[in-house]
């Protein structure tokens, strides 16, 4: 949509620059003393050459841009050009308007100042069209880095969602296949609870947007499993502020760092597992925070899953082009307790939604 | 009879295998483990025939566990998914379970077990050592520290010495002892960071601070510990590779 509008206008003002240059030289023949249909046909004639060159010059350019050290070789075709310009049009010119008396001479003793006109008016075609088609390259070049960026990121997150799913999908079948057995009503239960999970995975976009109240039933769904899989070894405390809930965030930006918290807080503890979730609204931003519990000896969840929360920071950037939103810190173990405290801090602007 | 323990840090998963065993007459459970350091426990304590060993465990892997145990006893891993061991199963195990498996699928491991219980020993060695390369393992090491045992990563370990049919791990805490070889260590340990300095020497070369020319052709490294570890003479030519002098 852009380039085509951008080459709509580069036509108009192509077409504008052309009939003032061609009423100019009419105005300027017309003062010399060359009657009206004279003055015109003279400038017409003049003016359609110049234009079919400079059209030549703008397509070759199209396919064709010179690089740096060619500018010697443009100036020479240039100068060349507006050569042959003048002798055609200078042939032409004495065959249609020759019959006037006193033109040749006009003609003759103007042709200093034509060639100067043709040549600077070819010159800054080539100028401009260089500069034109040098940025419209800059532009598609641009393009096609953002696109083939866009393209690996989601081969990337694909990647992930298959690494990380695949240990959770079978042992979640396998607690499946435990509760058959002992506990049928519950297995039926976590077979729905499984299929809307992964539904939820399979069918939300990277670049939909949900309330927060979407998202944390999601991941309800996400907890609860883990819950069934893990026995009362996982408790989980949802905290959200009554303005948070409707307030937005990108869909399954939140669930990459709460698989984090139970990988390092739950798949890696011993005894029972704390995961704490809080979200405020604070001005003009979501406000979440996850805490989990983490061992420094066996883990190390900045370096560890550097990819699930790297990849939630790389979102956030190409969202709000700011590497601030997402941060983390660990707080030593406070008195009497064995493990460390692992903090996820993600804040989601509210604007430009 | 047959004395069993079944370690996994899934109550329902330790379930399913005390379910289908219940089919087998002359296997008894004498307890069951939900990580590895309980294992351990245990396997010392009741001196099992078999054991069924998830891998993905908090703290320390099922391998990392075996590899604390003098005489392993007979093995079948039960695990969902992991590339790597399954690599490694294929090569040595004596069976594993890919869960969720069948009540059949058991029973074939179970009747693998009886058949080969003699040479499972020798089997698990081998396993361990294939387990040993995989990414989570060359990031830490796990040794006894009496009845303790100790999570060592490896960024903290100074250099590593050949003692006999040990070899010493020097750390900030002081040494500890593992029952492998030199060999295993160069191998398995990253060897941008871990240099076989020496026959019976790997230095952590993050520790280096210096190296001074020490006798004729021989140098020696200096560590910001202060301690001094020999380097021969290809030993150096590795150190300047790795440090790309």
């Amino acid at each position: 949509m852009a380039a085509a509008n951008s080459t709509i206008r580069f036509r108009i003002v192509f077409i504008i620059f052309w009939l003032i240059l061609f009423t100019d030289q009419v105005l300027v023949l017309n003062y010399f003393g060359l009657p009206w249909k004279e003055a015109l046909i003279d400038s017409g004639i003049s003016n359609f050459w110049l234009m079919l060159l400079s059209m030549l010059i703008i397509n070759t350019l199209r396919f064709y841009l010179p690089r740096g050290n060619q500018y010697i070789n443009i100036f020479s075709i240039c100068v060349f050009l507006s050569i042959l310009w003048l002798i055609l049009t200078r042939f032409i010119l004495k065959l249609s308007l020759g019959y006037y008396e006193g033109y040749r001479e006009l003609l003759q003793s103007s042709l200093s100042i034509r060639y100067s006109i043709g040549f600077l008016v070819l010159g800054c075609v080539t100028m401009i069209g260089i500069l034109w088609f040098n940025q419209k390259e800059q532009h598609d070049y641009e393009r096609r880095k953002s696109d083939a960026e866009k393209l690996a990121r989601e081969a990337e997150l694909f990647k992930l969602r298959q690494q990380l799913q695949p240990h959770f999908l079978f042992n979640s079948l396998n607690s499946i296949n435990a509760l058959i057995g002992s506990r049928p009503e519950e297995a039926r239960r976590m077979v729905q609870q499984l299929s809307d999970f992964l539904r939820g995975t399979i069918k939300k976009e990277e670049t939909q947007w949900v309330t927060l109240q979407e998202e944390l039933q999601y991941l309800q769904l996400y907890l609860e499993i883990e819950k069934v899989r893990f026995g009362n070894r996982l408790a989980t405390e949802i905290h959200v502020d009554e303005a948070a809930g409707s307030m937005k965030l990108p869909a399954l930006l939140l669930q990459p760092i709460v698989e984090n918290a139970i990988k390092f807080g739950l798949y890696d503890t011993i005894g029972e597992t704390l995961i704490r979730l809080f979200a405020k609204k604070n001005g003009d931003q979501l406000e979440i925070q996850v805490i989990n519990p983490f061992d420094p000896a066996t883990s190390s969840p900045r370096q560890g899953t550097g990819f699930g929360l790297k990849s939630v920071q790389r979102r956030l950037y190409l969202l709000f082009a700011r590497t601030d939103l997402l941060t983390v810190e660990t707080v030593s173990p406070a008195e009497g307790e064995k493990d460390n405290t692992f903090i996820t801090h993600v804040n989601i602007p509210q604007t430009g939604l | 009879m047959s004395k069993v323990i079944i370690i996994d840090d899934e109550p329902l998963a330790r379930s399913v295998v005390n379910e289908y065993l219940q089919k087998h007459t002359g296997m008894e459970v004498v307890q069951e483990c939900a990580d590895g350091f309980e294992g351990l426990k245990a396997i010392q304590q009741h001196q099992p025939d078999l054991i069924f060993l998830d891998i993905q465990m908090p703290k320390i892997t099922g391998f990392e566990m075996l590899e604390l145990i003098d005489q392993p006893p007979a093995v079948i891993f039960t695990t969902a998914y992991d590339e790597f061991a399954i690599k490694a199963f294929e090569a040595h195990a004596i069976d594993y379970l890919l869960k969720p498996f069948s009540q059949d699928r058991f029973d074939k491991a179970i009747a693998k077990y009886t058949e080969q219980k003699t040479e499972n020993g020798k089997n698990t060695q081998e396993l361990l050592e294939a387990a040993a390369h995989s990414p989570a393992q060359n990031q830490r090491v796990v040794v006894k520290n009496g009845s303790k045992i100790k999570i060592i990563p490896v960024h903290d370990v100074f250099y590593l010495e050949a003692a006999d049919d040990y070899v010493k791990i020097h750390t900030p805490e002081g040494y500890f002892l593992k029952n492998k070889t030199m060999n295993h260590f160069e191998s398995t340990l990253d060897p941008q960071q871990f240099v076989r300095s020496h026959r019976s020497y790997i230095v952590n070369v993050q520790q280096i601070t210096r190296i001074d020319p020490y006798e004729k052709d021989n140098h020696i490294a200096i560590l910001r510990s202060g301690a001094k570890v020999p380097v021969s003479r290809s030993g150096y030519g590795k150190l300047k590779e790795v440090l790309g002098l």
